[in-house]
């Protein structure tokens, strides 16, 4: 199989052998936890700014305008230069805020979505965790962003963070159910947790072909409830401007606003990730049926380029969602969940189950 | 709501919701559509509409002259006392004595561009120009006298 040539593992190991030879275990060990982290962290902030930039752009395209081209060609320095702004800016004590509370709450959100950050699947081997309960792992880093919110906005002392806050709590919990079932759904078919794993038994197709109209729609509910559970719009209540101002950050500015700015459009991209691992089949290149030399060519294509155009293709996906639709009610986003998605996605993981049982899968 | 009213409920929203996505992603994929113009640099072929408002100007024609009679009638209408009309008393070759315009003068600075001036004169003397790049140092350049030097009423006017 050709596919083994850009196996990431390989080179992974040899460094790791390199460290033990030179500085014994222990030392290796403790160097490689720094040197990933620093290197997740860094392409943490890179994506991050990289996806405000896209999304500054793809928005301004689809309102007919140009959005920033003036920073650098293109204006591709824009957000850099946006963020560099938020850095020398004032960090504002509130007066009367819990201090303590008020403090972590962006950490609590930013620790939530790195930690999922973590376990997603670059390419063969190339993943910081890839624990066998993988998607439950994702599932519950992802959740410790609500508890983040709800600091953020109790902390804040005041109605506008507390109101977008508890709107966040009410959608969150909501969603989530979805969110987990339409997974759930997929680890029927898939019978494992475990992300790598679950890629590899794409080698033959992506689980999107594979799964039938069940995987389908759990894709279209992920896609959904995904983007509500990343309070991005039209599920962007927490924080609709044109009410509470700026939801439960509105108290905070400079570096932690940043912060929050920084962990949403990361949340989204995990949740693109997730998709893709899911349903697209990961860093799997796309294979045809028996055209040989069509395989060929595609396997020839480094599996990080397909990971990261299909995270892309599923983002500009929920970046449409977001510039194409007014924003839900509470009533609306509330019925949305418990009378349209939830039933569907029961109905949904019992066939799939049955498909499954019957063998009716390919 | 029954349950196959439930199901086309679904299909229903389902359709319509991606005609929206069907449009915004057609005006992604067609950046000809894309209305906004990069100022400074077009400024050779930057066209203003017609109805903008860049400031409020007096036209002549060729001969140097104006339709403004001097009546002061732009000076009462203007809510925010932007137009100071100073008119002095001549008299005519046949001994009439006879009003007209020394000088129209105009404060950009404190102008709002409502149009009054420009909808309220009797003789369609203003008009609104298409210039808008006023920023000066100081803002006394900001008083224009409207009407040129030596400038005349015109003949047809009268
Ligand atoms: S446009 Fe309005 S504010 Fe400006 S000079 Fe005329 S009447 Fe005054
Ligand atoms: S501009 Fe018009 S309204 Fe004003 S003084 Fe002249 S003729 Fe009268």
């Amino acid at each position: 199989m050709t596919g083994n040539a850009y196996d990431f593992s390989i080179i992974t190991k040899n460094i790791d052998q390199y460290l033990v030879l030179h500085w014994g275990p222990s030392m290796a060990a403790t160097l490689e936890l720094v040197l990933v982290g620093v290197l997740y962290l860094l392409i943490y902030a890179l994506v991050g700014l990289l996806l405000v930039y896209a999304e500054r752009r793809i928005c301004a395209f689809i309102q007919c305008r140009l959005g920033p081209n003036r920073v650098g060609p293109q204006g591709i320095f824009q957000t850099i230069a946006d963020f560099i702004k938020l850095l020398l800016k004032e960090n504002i004590r509130i007066e009367r805020a819990d201090k303590l509370l008020f403090f972590i709450a962006p950490f609590i959100i930013i620790v939530g979505s790195f930690l999922a950050f973590g376990t997603l699947p670059f390419a063969k081997g190339l993943h910081a965790l890839d624990p066998d309960i993988g998607l439950f792992f994702i599932m519950a880093a992802t959740s410790l962003g609500v508890i983040g919110i709800l600091l953020a906005g109790w902390s804040s002392n005041s109605k506008y963070s507390l109101i977008g806050a508890m709107r966040s709590g009410a959608q969150i919990v909501s969603y989530e159910l979805s969110v987990g079932l339409a997974m759930v759904t997929m680890v029927i078919l898939t019978g494992t947790l475990q992300l790598s794993e679950i890629i590899e038994m794409q080698r033959d197709g992506w689980f999107i072909f594979k799964g039938h109209i069940p995987a389908l729609i759990a894709f279209v509910i992920l896609l959904i409830a995904g983007t509500a559970e990343t309070n991005r719009g039209p599920f962007d209540l927490a924080e609709a401007e044109s009410e509470l101002t700026a939801g439960f950050h509105t108290e905070y500015s400079g570096i932690k606003f940043a912060f929050f700015f920084l962990a949403e459009y990361m949340n989204m991209f995990v949740l693109a990730a997730v998709a893709t691992t899911l349903f697209l089949g990961g860093w799997m290149p796309l294979h045809l049926g028996n055209l040989q030399a069509f395989n060929q060519i595609m396997d020839f294509i480094p599996p990080l380029v397909w990971f990261l155009v299909k995270v892309f293709a599923v983002i500009y996906i929920i970046m449409l969602f977001k510039w194409t639709y007014p924003r839900l009610r509470i009533d609306q986003l509330l019925s949305l969940e418990w009378k349209y998605l939830l039933p569907i996605n029961l109905f949904n993981l019992i066939l799939m189950s049955v498909i499954v049982l019957l063998g009716l899968h390919f | 709501m029954t349950f196959s009213e439930y199901i086309s409920g679904i299909f229903r929203g389902l359709q319509s919701l991606l005609k929206g996505m069907r449009v915004t992603n057609h005006y992604f994929f067609n950046p000809r559509e894309i209305v906004t113009q990069k100022y400074p640099e077009n400024r050779a072929q930057l066209q203003m509409f017609e109805r903008f408002k860049g400031e409020v100007i007096m036209p002549h024609n060729e001969k140097n002259e104006h339709r403004c009679t001097g009546c002061g009638i732009c000076e009462i209408s203007c809510p925010n006392g932007s137009i100071e009309v100073i008119t002095q008393t001549i008299v005519t070759e046949d001994g009439k004595r006879k009003k007209i315009l020394d000088k129209h003068i105009y404060h950009l600075s404190m102008c709002t561009f409502c149009g009054l001036c420009v909808k309220n004169c009797p003789s369609n003397a203003l008009d609104f120009g298409q210039e808008f790049e006023h920023a000066v140092f100081d803002r006394s350049k900001l008083t224009k006298v409207l009407n040129k030097e030596g400038s005349t009423l015109m003949k047809e006017v009268e």
